[in-house]
């Protein structure tokens, strides 16, 4: 089987700049500026995945444990420091266009022009992604049908949309191009359960019918349950476990003699996105 | 679901260059009380100064004044315009899908530029024909196909600085922004605008001698008051095309270059 993505020992840091404490001295006072110290703080440590063409992938982690940079680094949205990405054979770093023509992806924030309506947005993505509005119409509004968006709604002011509306629309960008690869940053955090579902569910379908290959990220551990073919749990920017959901339990089940059916994906993460090693 | 079909790069990237303008196009129409608000603040300005030329009792005077407030409306606009695009973006959270399309940022780019030439160009029409009904400009002497020439090629330079500017909030979200004020307002102080070069300190005339606006206005005021055609202004012509070609490329480069530094130390965005 093809891989769709493939990381490989990948690093990203980010620079923060600390203030060493001063004392009261005087002359120090005025060299304070002096004090500031560069530190590095590795948002991704040598994270090494692969993800199968037409898989839902799951990434898990508590806040702050870099899901959210590896899709950033994996969209071509920030560069690694070290290490390889592949997406479909294109390296992220030396053919970025090549990347960004197969893939899309949906951000935890619905990223839009907040006073153009719905459908003024999508016609923005529409040409940058070589179509004219009235071409990609048919297609939105289907995804609009399955996902229950109601179509006057999407004339307005977008800021007037609920999140959750926001975030529909957010999913229906993405889509409509039919990216080979859908990057999915949290895309049902705050929505109802019913939007949760339908979002759920069509994800699912157009990795079933289209074979659109998923990286998922969410704090839903009954969702990614539900999607994912495989998962990572992350914590610190490492990789701590892999598996499918069955594994990941099994992993938790050997030594206390509990059967994984007993055992939820829940308690799995508590004891490995957060546990000090 | 209904697949779209793949295009070819080249429509892909014709089809994508129009996005920018339609894109700017409806944020007038959502903007439309902003839109009023600027243009008549930028009216009234220019009416403002023309009268100070009015009170001086030389018709000359009037339109000198004129065609500096209404030229540096102009290319004010297109500067600033281009370099607060991304710091506008950052702010709409629009950002990162705008530079993650898949399409050439120059591309991108060209797109914007066209666009807000578009814009500038209609807005700085309709300024002049207010401006011309309120105050009585004496045009009869004036080459206007040479004004429009001049127009043209200093578009290019603009252009050119515009891009430049906007590496800055590439670089910082805040600091980068805030600089860009500073530089056009440096540049309003050294091109001669509203007076001659002459009248500045020494040190501040070496500046003028590098802004474009410096010979825009020159030669667009010998176009419009003394009525000199294209061979007379063929040396500042001349300039202005060079900034523009040097300009152009440079902003490029610098942007790709800071879009990379971006990327590298996460400057686009943090949130999620
Ligand atoms: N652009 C950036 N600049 C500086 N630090 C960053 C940047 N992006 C992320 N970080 C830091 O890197 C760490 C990982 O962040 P990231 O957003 O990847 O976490 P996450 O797993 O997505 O968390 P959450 O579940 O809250 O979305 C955090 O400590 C965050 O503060
Ligand atoms: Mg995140």
């Amino acid at each position: 089987m093809r891989q769709a993505v493939i990381v490989e020992e990948v690093s990203k840091y980010f620079v923060e700049w600390k203030k060493k404490p001063v004392n009261g001295k005087i002359i120090d006072r005025i060299f304070s500026f002096l004090r500031w110290k560069r530190k590095k703080f590795y948002a991704v440590n040598k994270v090494s995945l692969s993800i199968r063409e037409g898989e839902i992938f799951g990434v898990l982690g508590a806040n702050g444990s870099g899901k959210s940079t590896l899709i950033r680094l994996i969209a071509t949205l920030l560069l690694p420091d070290s290490g390889s990405i592949r997406v479909f054979g294109h390296d992220v770093n030396r053919e970025e266009l090549a990347v960004r023509r197969m893939i899309n992806r949906v951000s935890v924030e619905a990223s839009f022009f907040k006073k153009l309506s719905a459908w003024e947005n999508l016609a923005y993505s529409a040409r940058l992604y070589g179509y004219t509005p009235t071409e990609a119409r048919p297609a939105l509004e289907e995804i609009f049908k399955h996902l229950e968006l109601p179509e006057e709604k999407l004339s307005g002011s977008l800021e007037n949309l609920s999140r959750g509306m926001q975030q529909k629309v957010a999913i229906a960008r993405a889509l409509f191009t039919s990216p080979s690869l859908l990057l999915l940053d949290e895309p049902t955090t705050g929505l109802d359960p019913k939007s949760k579902i339908q979002v759920q569910s069509f994800v699912r379908k157009m990795n079933k019918e289209n074979g659109i290959t998923t990286l998922l990220t969410t704090h839903d551990m009954n969702e990614a349950e539900l999607l994912c073919n495989r998962l990572v749990i992350m914590k610190e920017g490492r990789i701590v476990a892999e598996g499918t959901p069955t594994e990941l339990k099994k992993l938790i089940t050997n030594g206390n003699g509990k059967s994984e059916v007993a055992v939820t994906l829940e308690e799995v993460f508590l004891k490995l996105a957060n546990e000090g090693n | 679901m209904l697949k779209l079909k793949k295009r070819s790069p080249v429509i892909m990237e014709l089809r994508a260059s129009v996005a920018f303008f339609e894109r700017m196009m409806n944020l007038m129409r959502r903007y439309i009380g902003w839109e009023i608000v600027f243009l008549a603040y930028t009216l009234v300005n220019c009416l403002t100064i023309g009268l100070i030329g009015v009170s001086s009792g030389d018709p000359q005077r009037v339109l000198y004044l004129v065609i500096g407030a209404i030229l540096w409306g102009f290319l004010s606009l297109i500067f600033h315009e281009l370099s607060e695009n991304i710091a506008w973006e950052r702010w709409e959270g629009t950002i990162e899908h705008t530079l993650m399309a898949p399409i050439l940022r120059a591309t991108h780019l060209a797109g914007n530029c066209i666009a807000t030439v578009i814009y500038g160009l209609a807005r700085t029409a309709l300024i002049l024909v207010v401006v011309s009904m309120f105050l009585k400009v004496n045009l009869g002497n004036a080459n206007l196909f040479a004004a429009s020439v001049i127009l043209a090629v200093s578009s290019l330079s603009f252009i050119g600085l515009g891009l430049i500017g906007g590496i800055l909030p590439l670089l910082s979200p805040e600091k980068g922004p805030q600089a860009t004020h500073i530089i056009q307002a440096l540049i309003l102080l050294v091109s001669g605008v509203y007076y001659e070069i002459e009248v500045l300190p020494r040190w501040l005339q070496f500046f003028s001698k590098i802004s474009p606006a410096t010979y825009t206005l020159k030669a667009m005021r010998l176009a419009l008051l003394e009525g000199k055609g294209i061979s007379d202004l063929k040396g500042y012509i001349i300039i202005l095309l060079v900034m523009g070609i040097v300009l152009i490329p440079i902003g490029y480069i610098g942007f790709r270059i800071a879009e990379n530094y971006a990327r590298r130390a996460g400057k686009l965005s943090r949130s999620g």
